[in-house]
């Protein structure tokens, strides 16, 4: 980094991360490489945001937990006896529309992530407040699809397949749901001027932990319901 | 982003000139990474939908067409493409974790099952 003067009346809580730049030598809009436009780096013993360092550590201990319930469901995804099976069920023109709307809510999310680096408040709260109303049309098409598959006789505890596959996709939703809560919290703290701190860096936390739900979704898809059991 | 002076000097040895090309992506560049994306879905959905589609190519072409979709979101929607390695390293630390303990899973039943 370059030899920036720091505001000494600036925080060095590592929670707020916010230093304006003093320097004349540090072009104005100047990218530390965290995506805080404008901002001086973290003043952490790596330079980086710590808060944005455990979300990538929560992240990757997350693809843990999904690595093995994926790994579950694949093992006992044609363990279903004479019970009904995958290939009865999906419908894949629905799930595929489902997966549609969480692939543009991770465009929502971006675009909201974007207009918080320009301290668009309005846009920022429009954003967010779309990639939750995607998120709830998600899970508003999950519940359907378990409900469908309950009503065909695809309960929790009648097969292997079937335990794995609503724990593995419960899983999910269980994160999405997490995630729809996140973001209105979100939109209702912006809303009220409460957000303490960086709210670019607060809203691009909430937006890495709703792609990476996207990411998983993506796996998910492919392997759940593409791939032919 | 405008830069106002030719170049400064980051500890990542990148010249912030470079630096900023490099890290912008606009809305529009967004919105065209997202179709990309819906069109890699719905090439996914034809695939598995259309019967001519020979078999023996489904399975490598929707893993590939997964693993595009998967690189594009945390590549650029997660910024990771841009941002520090050492967040990089803590998710493919979990990601390789994770991969490795799916690949030992199924070789070990299939083992002790065939």
């Amino acid at each position: 980094m370059s030899d920036a003067t720091i505001d000494p009346d600036a925080t060095t809580d590592d929670t707020t991360h916010v230093a304006p730049i003093h320097d004349d030598t540090i072009p104005a809009g100047y990218d530390d490489g965290n995506d805080h436009i404008g901002l001086a780096p973290h003043h952490t013993t790596t330079g980086l945001s710590n808060t944005k360092l455990a979300m990538w550590m929560f992240l990757g201990s997350e693809c843990l937990l999904f690595g093995g319930l994926i790994s579950t469901y694949m093992l006992y995804r044609n363990r279903q006896g004479d019970a009904i099976g995958p290939d009865q069920l999906w419908d894949i023109p629905f799930t595929s529309a489902t997966s549609f709307v969480l692939l543009m809510s991770s465009l929502t999310m971006v675009l909201s992530v974007t207009a918080a680096q320009r301290k668009d408040d309005r846009r920022t709260r429009l954003w967010l407040t779309v990639t939750a109303l995607l998120g709830g049309l998600f899970l508003s098409g999950q519940v359907y699809e378990f409900t469908v598959f309950y009503r065909e006789g695809l309960g929790y505890t009648t097969s292997l397949f079937a335990s794995s596959f609503y724990t593995l996709t419960g899983f999910h939703g269980v994160h999405v749901a997490v995630g729809i809560i996140m973001l209105l919290s979100l939109v209702a703290m912006l809303a009220k001027n409460r957000l303490i701190g960086d709210k670019a860096e607060t809203v691009e936390m909430i937006g890495l932990y709703w792609h990476f739900v996207d990411v998983v979704w993506i796996v998910i898809f492919t392997l759940v319901y593409l791939i032919p059991a | 982003m405008t830069m106002s002076t030719d170049t400064a000097s980051t500890d990542t040895g990148h010249d912030v000139d470079s630096h900023d090309d490099e890290h912008t992506i606009s809305d529009k560049n967004y919105i065209f990474i997202a179709l990309f994306l819906a069109v890699l879905t719905a090439l996914e959905v034809a695939a598995t939908e259309v019967s001519s589609f020979p078999d023996a190519l489904l399975i490598p072409a929707l893993l590939v067409l997964m693993v595009i979709k998967f690189a594009m979101v945390i590549l650029y929607f997660m910024h990771l493409k841009f941002d520090s390695k050492l967040f990089s390293m803590m998710f493919y630390i979990g990601l390789i974790f994770a991969v490795t303990l799916y690949g030992v899973m199924l070789t070990t039943f299939h083992f002790f099952t065939g």
